[in-house]
């Protein structure tokens, strides 16, 4: 019973990790149509960053400062891309809007090779402060809930709710839902969309940079780190329903969980679980557990 | 036309002894080849028919492992180990086909990503067959027999004939298939497939058609690979490779039929000159591509074809 409450949270956690990218993701997606394949790049940097803010200046400043600094790489980033759409890629848009995923995949690998020309491509251990690291019940059965865990799954879900509060509650996040569903219609209504593309894509590094540190006290640190929970929060967002913002988080949780406890019976099944079930899901909803029929289609 | 493609000819059948008097090394033209085919099989599906996979990199491994296990257990005899590497490649493409050939654009590239890593788990997980994360080993491309004759292919010189050959006869079928009826669909739907629907073109099934080609075609690059380094990795089939794959397509020139293959000579030399100065090669090709993205979208054979009209 103990094994199993132990991979269940294990699994809670990573599927954190899956959720926090797993929203980014969506919200992107939401917005600009992009597929962010730099999205762990983008966590890597962020885990990096937050290491070297935490040498400087301490644990909890670098946790919001680094996710912040990325999004503001975000934001440059977006800006430059929408400058670089308005004098180069507008003319070609209609003709292929792969080419902006083809050019977040280059992304991806500029960015991961540059952290491991920085930073070596070997791993390097994060320390978290001392009050983050013990039991949270020492000496009885649940050692194992340590309060990094709670602490981990307690940000994450305070991020799911602020950008839940953002997007029900304000104007800009009503602006983003319309910009969500209908581009096109918000814009002819006199909305500067593309400002919102760049909002939404330096929420998502935002989210994305959040993870990185979490994860980076978790698992540790490593170039590589980015690609090995970008793949399940994939599958979280298709499993979610693509354009579904609330079923990509519940989706990355839901990942999580399944291949922590799919790993406590047959140690390899933790790598296939997440498919398992989302290839259960898709035979009974094709469109993901939330997707809306007709939405990106 | 004709004189061009006997120079290029010449320029191929030359090339292991170009690049060795260049101070390189024979097996770097085997290399191109290879990973040009790949690249050329991934561009029927991505600069043909218009869907981009970040999948095709489990048809690379599953070519592979393919070729190497059948020479490990069931013969020791190179053509029949391409034969099959290259079918259960075209195998798995035609299973995972219908799943997602329903699918366009990001969602197609996002759904091949991710049914691609399942194979990459396999390759990894099942120690028994595939030998894990120490990759597949015990086995080497075997003498060729033909017509009583045989040839020695333990050379890297020799199997670079066997790769040329291999080649040359695939990319002819590949040509073939481009420049037909099929081909022209495959181009309808890359151009507007709701217009290709309204005229009665069955959309999945041809998609199916140039997914299962393709997923053959980088088949076979990868049965050739394997026997190119008696040696079959999960890293193969990793999404990495795939991306590899399609930045070698697209630099090349994705809407000209032989410029996956430049991209691939381009990606296999700069590799060879960049990771002997640095080791984080990658990065400069990733900026490349990110700026050949932006600037050239039709990659080098495209830039090329503009020089040279240009020069006239």
């Amino acid at each position: 019973m103990d094994l199993f409450l132990l991979q269940l949270l294990n699994g809670l956690v990573s599927g954190a990790f899956y959720a926090l990218l797993a929203l980014g993701l969506a919200l992107i997606l939401s917005l600009t149509r992009i597929i962010n394949l730099a999205h762990g790049g983008f966590l890597v940097v962020g885990a990096y960053l937050g290491y070297v803010l935490a040498g400087l200046l301490g644990f909890y400043p670098a946790l919001l400062l680094a996710p912040l600094l990325l999004a503001l790489l975000g934001v440059l980033l977006a800006l430059l891309g929408v400058l670089l759409e308005a004098l180069l890629l507008r003319p070609l848009y209609a003709r292929d809007p792969l080419e902006s995923l083809l050019l977040t995949f280059g992304l991806a690998l500029v960015l991961e090779e540059a952290v491991r020309a920085l930073f070596g491509p070997v791993g390097v251990p994060f320390r978290i402060p001392e009050g983050l690291s013990a039991p949270l019940f020492p000496g009885t059965a649940f050692f194992f809930l340590t309060r990094y865990r709670v602490f981990v799954l307690g940000m994450a879900a305070l991020a799911g709710l602020l950008v839940f509060l953002l997007l029900r509650f304000t104007a800009l996040g009503l602006y983003l839902r319309a910009g969500a569903q209908d581009r096109e219609i918000l814009s002819a209504l006199g909305t500067d969309v593309r400002r919102l593309y760049t909002l939404a894509f330096a929420l998502g590094v935002y989210l994305a940079g959040l993870a990185g540190v979490l994860a980076a006290g978790q698992l540790g640190l490593s170039p590589t780190m980015g690609t090995g929970l970008l793949m399940p929060s994939f599958v979280a967002l298709i499993l979610g329903g693509v354009g579904s913002l609330g079923g990509s988080y519940l989706g990355g949780l839901l990942v999580g969980m399944a291949s922590g406890l799919a790993g406590q019976f047959v140690a390899q099944a933790s790598e296939f679980a997440p498919y398992v079930i989302l290839a259960l899901v898709l035979l009974l909803r094709p469109r993901g557990l939330f997707g809306q029929e007709g939405f990106f289609e | 036309m004709k004189a061009k493609f006997a120079l290029s000819l010449l320029f191929l059948l030359l090339l292991p002894w170009l690049l060795k008097a260049l101070g390189s090394y024979a097996a770097l033209g085997s290399y191109i080849l290879i990973w040009g085919l790949a690249a050329m099989g991934l561009n029927l599906l991505m600069g043909y028919a218009g869907q981009v996979s970040f999948g095709h990199a489990a048809f690379l491994g599953l070519g592979a492992y393919g070729a190497g296990l059948t020479l490990k257990h069931l013969a020791p005899s190179t053509p029949l180990a391409l034969l099959l590497g290259t079918l259960l490649a075209a195998l798995a493409a035609f299973l995972l086909g219908p799943l997602v050939v329903r699918l366009k654009g990001i969602y197609f590239a996002t759904f091949t990503i991710v049914f691609s890593q399942l194979f990459y788990f396999l390759a990894f997980q099942w120690n028994e067959v595939t030998g894990g994360d120490d990759g597949l080993r015990g086995f080497a491309r075997q003498d060729l027999h033909l017509l009583g004759l045989k040839v020695d292919l333990t050379a890297s010189e020799a199997y670079y004939y066997f790769v040329l050959a291999v080649f040359l006869l695939l990319a002819y079928l590949l040509w073939r298939a481009v420049d037909s009826p099929l081909g022209r669909a495959f181009l309808a739907l890359r151009e507007n497939p709701l217009r290709a629907r309204f005229l009665g073109l069955r959309v999945e099934r041809y998609l199916l058609g140039a997914f299962v080609l393709s997923g053959a075609a980088v088949g076979a690059a990868g049965a050739l690979l394997a026997m190119l380094i008696n040696f079959a990795q999960p890293s193969m089939l990793h999404w990495s490779t795939s991306g590899e794959l399609v930045m070698m397509a697209f630099l090349g020139g994705r809407y000209r039929f032989f410029g996956p293959l430049l991209g691939a000579a381009l990606f296999r030399v700069m590799e060879e000159l960049l990771s002997s100065v640095t080791e984080e090669w990658m990065l400069f090709l990733g900026t490349l591509f990110i700026l050949a993205v932006l600037f050239f979208p039709g990659g080098l054979a495209d830039f090329l074809r503009r020089w040279a009209w240009n020069r006239r």
